[in-house]
């Protein structure tokens, strides 16, 4: 089982994308107070498929370069409190494969 | 770039692909608008694509189109902690023309079609993105896009671009979808050996096989997990409705590499290397979740539309077909000099009239059904796999007797009563 138990973690199948990155982030939380004083689960940090939202201490990271735009924040946010757009044309995530 | 087309299609997906395609093919001049790098560099599919639709578009496809391989079995497994009850259907009529359907990678397959319909005499653009359908006295006359003097205008406006559908909510055609309303997939590409895939498959030559399982592959909750075969890598994946993972506090890739490390799936998956991961929403609400499809110069098809059967895992299919008929109303529309709403609605009634309407009005109610009563992936599959573990071991203990213990197992008789009742209900959200 050598090979299967390499690339566990997030950040090891991450390193398997291709990403162009925007110098702009496509995500915007809205309000940043609400995160933090409304949103007890931070439940964006456990269902991204990318780990794009950590909590930091006080305030929301929002790693939007390894974004995969599948979407899933914006309409599991309960509090609807992120903006979400496409990066520009030609960024972001670049299958290769799947 | 030219200012005008008679059709702009946003999203070189099979939807909008097809759709260009069929345009382009009956001298429509259409502009086939992609946000990626390539066509498919922005897609994903757990990996099945059926033969049928796609040979509508082009016959013979299969021939030159880089398909993996042509599936002649499908398993469904029923999984519990430590066990599986597996049925199978395996047919060599499969295996050879017609065929039924196929494992593609999509960033391949896309690429591909999207160069037959610039064959034909599509206009493809990558790497622009639509921001907004440009609106006049009400009707949609063209894109916004994010390239400088980014506005292209055109008769028709086909809306192609998958489950994120900003532009048909920009436009009003639906509100933003619920969690409930989408599946979360997660999906691991892992290369494997031709040889040893034939051999752990039980494969002969490029022979495919496709798995499905149910139950404990997403710790009871509403979903699916899949694993199949393409020439020399697997996909194995896991999709949950967003709901789902919301209530459970699931984090999706720790819900895949579970399914992964499973003693009934480890084993297919030794010696593999990872090649790619990736991350994609599935529109799974169904026929009560459809936006509105048609506006005044405006149509909106594939995953856009929400044409997803989630219980027999269709959708590209859905999209192509979706895609051909937006094609032939256009085609007509053009023909009578007329985009209005009244003249494109022929495209929403030939759609539910087909075997996709059909489809989604069947299993209107069964994701909500399996969402709400989440007891059959919790309670039955582990019921099913005690039951078969408990009549095929041997113990001396007669067979009446086992077939007493099982029968008991089940419960009271108020239990047996509620199990009769689930039974019936899901017959009656499937039939």
């Amino acid at each position: 089982m050598s090979n299967a138990a390499k690339g566990q973690s997030i950040e090891e199948k991450q390193y398997l994308i291709r990403f162009k990155a925007d110098t702009n982030s496509h995500l915007h939380v809205l309000d940043y107070d609400t995160c933090a004083t409304k949103c007890p689960d931070k439940i964006c940090t456990i269902f991204c498929p990318a780990e794009v939202y950590k909590w930091e201490d006080i305030r929301m990271h929002v790693g939007y370069e390894g974004c995969h735009e599948c979407g899933s924040c914006r309409i599991g946010c309960p509090h609807e409190n992120i903006k979400w757009e496409y990066p520009k044309g030609g960024h972001g995530i670049i299958f290769r494969l799947g | 770039m030219a200012e005008k087309f008679d059709v702009i299609v946003v999203g070189a997906g099979p939807a909008g692909t097809a759709c260009a395609y069929t345009l382009a093919k009956n001298n429509v001049s259409v502009l086939l608008l992609e946000r990626g790098e390539y066509p498919g560099s922005k897609n994903v599919m757990g990996g099945v694509l059926y033969r049928k639709m796609m040979e509508d578009i082009i016959p013979g496809f299969y021939k030159e189109a880089p398909i993996e391989r042509p599936i002649v079995e499908q398993r469904f497994m029923m999984l519990d902690k430590e066990s599986a009850a597996t049925f199978s259907y395996k047919g060599m009529e499969w295996g050879k023309e017609p065929y039924n359907n196929f494992t593609v990678l999509r960033a391949k397959f896309d690429q591909w079609f999207a160069d037959k319909a610039v064959e034909q005499g599509a206009v493809l653009v990558n790497e622009t993105v639509a921001l907004a359908c440009i609106v006049e006295n009400g009707r949609v006359v063209g894109v916004r896009t994010d390239r400088p003097e980014g506005d292209i205008y055109a008769n028709v406006v086909v809306l192609a671009d998958g489950v994120n559908s900003l532009l048909a909510k920009s436009l009003g055609f639906h509100k933003e979808f619920k969690p409930d309303e989408v599946a979360l997939a997660v999906m691991e590409v892992l290369k494997l050996d031709k040889r040893i895939i034939e051999d752990r498959f039980n494969l002969e030559g490029d022979q495919g096989c496709t798995i499905e399982i149910f139950g404990d592959s997403t710790k009871g909750i509403l979903g699916t997990a899949w694993l199949y075969t393409n020439k020399d890598s697997l996909n194995i994946g896991v999709g949950t409705m967003l709901s789902g993972l919301i209530k459970h506090k699931l984090k999706p890739y720790e819900l895949l590499e579970y399914v992964k490390t499973h003693p009934m799936i480890r084993p297919y998956l030794q010696g593999t290397d990872q090649q790619e991961y990736l991350a994609h929403l599935i529109p799974e609400g169904g026929y009560r979740s459809m936006p509105r499809i048609v506006g005044d110069g405006v149509l909106v098809v594939g995953d856009a539309a929400q044409l997803v059967n989630a219980i027999h895992r269709e959708g590209s299919n859905m999209a192509m077909t979706s895609g051909v008929v937006a094609a032939e109303t256009i085609i007509e529309a053009i023909a009578a000099g007329d985009f209005t709403e009244k003249t494109l609605d022929v495209y929403k009634r030939r759609l539910l009239d087909s075997f996709v309407g059909e489809d989604l009005k069947k299993y209107k109610d069964a994701t909500h059904h399996f969402e709400k009563y989440p007891h059959y992936f919790e309670q039955y599959i582990p019921m099913l796999n005690r039951a078969a573990s408990q009549m095929f071991t041997v113990d001396g203990t007669s067979k009446r007797e086992k077939q007493r213990k099982i029968w008991q197992g089940i419960g009271t008789a108020g239990e047996k009563m509620k199990i009769a009742r689930d039974l019936f209900q899901a017959w009656r959200v499937m039939k």
